[in-house]
């Protein structure tokens, strides 16, 4: 490599005198302050971790833990045999894109959201239809803990102790007409609580949908809880779907709308990337996401990766609802 | 000491800085409750950036007429390389822990992780010819060779781009950065093919 010599050097590049005296003196100090600055970068989290996780409880209400559930009776329907994944890594880390796109974000920004007083409007082809408080709207049916696997579509899951209500038991009460064939849930949408809302990264307010038959099935529930405290808001607070052979995408989070509709719901993930992300979603290791393998999953918690299992381990409770429908139409 | 000789060992420093945040993050186990997907995250976020600060050089060099600034280039390279080779790393011990079998395949078939081994390949080459002696030996070939660094940039785009269920702002701020550095060269390379003038002068502070 030829290295040719700079063009002539113009008056405007010549270095003051005063400022050239004073240059040895300058690098040295820049020296220490970038030293100082990198080693204030790396210790200073050690000094400041505890004070400010102390800080962020008092200063984020809704984000730590809830308040404790009475009378939550155990389900047969529990998944048995699991290690249940912490309090700390269910609570930090998931997706809720309605408080930003990374998964650290829901804790760090659910504090906005207000889950009371909260209303649950329900609509559609329904005998009976209105809008209730959230008390009024749970207060008729027992709640129980559920113990599920819960199966990201990015490839990681959890085992999560929801606390929640059989889906069929809150469809009867309002009981739906036959020309209801889905149901659909409609996130709140209030953009002051929820700063994702302001964004464009997804169309909002987030939609999911079941068809009628999987609303009733028995292990679909709307959670209130988990580790038998009310749901913190990052979770999805104060009410949310809970559908553990689907992924996660399914688990439409702070509901304020139940429609009993006709027409099969266009959920959001659809929407936005329809050969990617399908109505049904139901977890399935055979058919992978376009750009991903869907056969292996990381738990949270463990190093090694696990297998995906079909209905993410539920296939005795859950495969008749698609006997003869092509697997890879149920993505 | 030269300016651009203290200059450069600041830069070091700091550059080394991101993986000392995440030794101390893995130290105090605040890599969040997935730590594997944590740090993949983490060092190709720092890989791309280098790679995007590394096509800094040459347009703030230009544009200021700050000639030594030339002598970063190599190192801001090589830690883009250095971050792209923990990210690689990460993938294949933590993530596949030298699943070759799922591995190979996720390469044949995954776009995403195809676009990021190919990115992951030319940053070795370049890393590899980044001796004196390679500049030597290769001479006039070795320009060509390292103009490599854009295709890598926009592969590297491209695997970030694909490798996230939406569009996260990290990447459009590496998008931007990126669109802005390539155009500057585009922009340049016209101009001086339609003024001579400013052409005889480019060829003079021209060492690329």
């Amino acid at each position: 490599m030829v290295i040719r010599r700079a063009p002539d050097l113009r008056f405007s590049d010549i270095t003051p005198k005063s400022l050239y005296l004073r240059r040895r003196e300058f690098l040295q100090t820049a020296a220490g302050a970038a030293i100082g600055a990198a080693a204030v970068a790396v210790a200073s989290p050690f000094a400041a971790t505890v004070a400010a996780q102390q800080q962020q409880q008092q200063q984020r209400p809704g984000t730590g833990h809830g308040t404790k559930l009475a009378n939550v009776k155990k389900s047969p329907l529990s998944t048995a045999g699991e290690k249940v994944t912490s309090w700390d890594d269910i609570t930090s880390y998931n997706n809720f894109y309605e408080f930003g796109p990374y998964k650290e974000d829901p804790k760090e920004y659910a504090w906005r959201l207000k889950p009371r007083p909260w209303t649950i409007t329900v609509e559609g082809y329904a005998a009976k239809k209105g809008t209730f408080g959230f008390d009024e709207f749970i207060q008729p049916y027992p709640l129980e803990e559920r113990v599920y696997r819960m199966r990201c579509v990015e490839a990681w899951s959890m085992v999560i102790p929801w606390v929640g209500i059989p889906l069929k038991d809150i469809i009867a009460t309002y009981q739906p007409t036959s020309q209801a064939k889905y149901v659909e849930f409609v996130t709140a949408f209030n953009p002051a609580q929820m700063p994702g809302q302001s964004t464009r990264m997804l169309p909002w307010p987030y939609v999911e949908g079941l068809r009628m038959d999987e609303a009733m099935n028995p292990l679909a529930i709307l959670a209130v809880g988990l580790y038998e405290e009310t749901l913190p808001n990052q979770d999805g607070a104060p009410i949310r779907l809970v559908v553990p052979w689907k992924y996660g995408f399914k688990g439409v989070k702070s509901i304020a709308k139940i429609r009993f509709v006709d027409y099969q719901p266009k959920n959001t993930w659809q929407v936005m990337t329809p050969n990617e992300y399908g109505f049904y979603a139901n977890v399935n290791p055979n058919v992978d996401h376009p750009r991903w393998s869907q056969a292996s999953e990381r738990r949270i918690g463990e190093f090694f990766r696990r297998k995906t299992l079909p209905f993410n381990g539920y296939a005795d409770q859950v495969a008749s609802l698609y006997a003869g429908m092509d697997p890879k139409k149920l993505y | 000491m030269k300016p651009i000789v203290v200059f450069k060992r600041i830069i070091f420093a700091a550059a080394l800085v991101p993986a000392a945040a995440l030794l101390s993050d893995a130290y105090r186990g605040n890599l969040t409750a997935n730590p594997i997907e944590y740090i993949t995250h983490t060092t190709g976020d720092w890989a791309i950036r280098f790679l995007i600060i590394t096509l800094a050089v040459t347009p703030i060099r230009r544009i200021t007429g700050w000639n030594p600034i030339i002598q970063l280039r190599r190192m801001l390279g090589l830690f883009s390389f250095f971050y792209a080779t923990l990210h690689f790393l990460t993938w294949f011990v933590l993530d596949w822990f030298f699943d070759f079998r799922q591995m190979a395949k996720d390469v044949a078939m995954r776009p995403f992780i195809t676009l990021g081994m190919a990115t992951f390949l030319m940053l070795l080459a370049l890393a590899m010819t980044s001796t004196k002696a390679s500049i030597r030996r290769l001479g006039r070939k070795w320009t060509q060779l390292h103009r490599l660094i854009y295709v890598a940039a926009v592969t590297a785009l491209f695997h970030f781009w694909l490798a996230r269920k939406t569009v996260v702002p990290q990447f459009q701020v590496v998008l931007v950065a990126a669109i802005l550095l390539l155009g500057f060269r585009a922009w340049w390379t016209l101009r001086t093919r339609t003024h001579p003038r400013a052409s005889a002068a480019q060829r003079a502070t021209r060492s690329t």
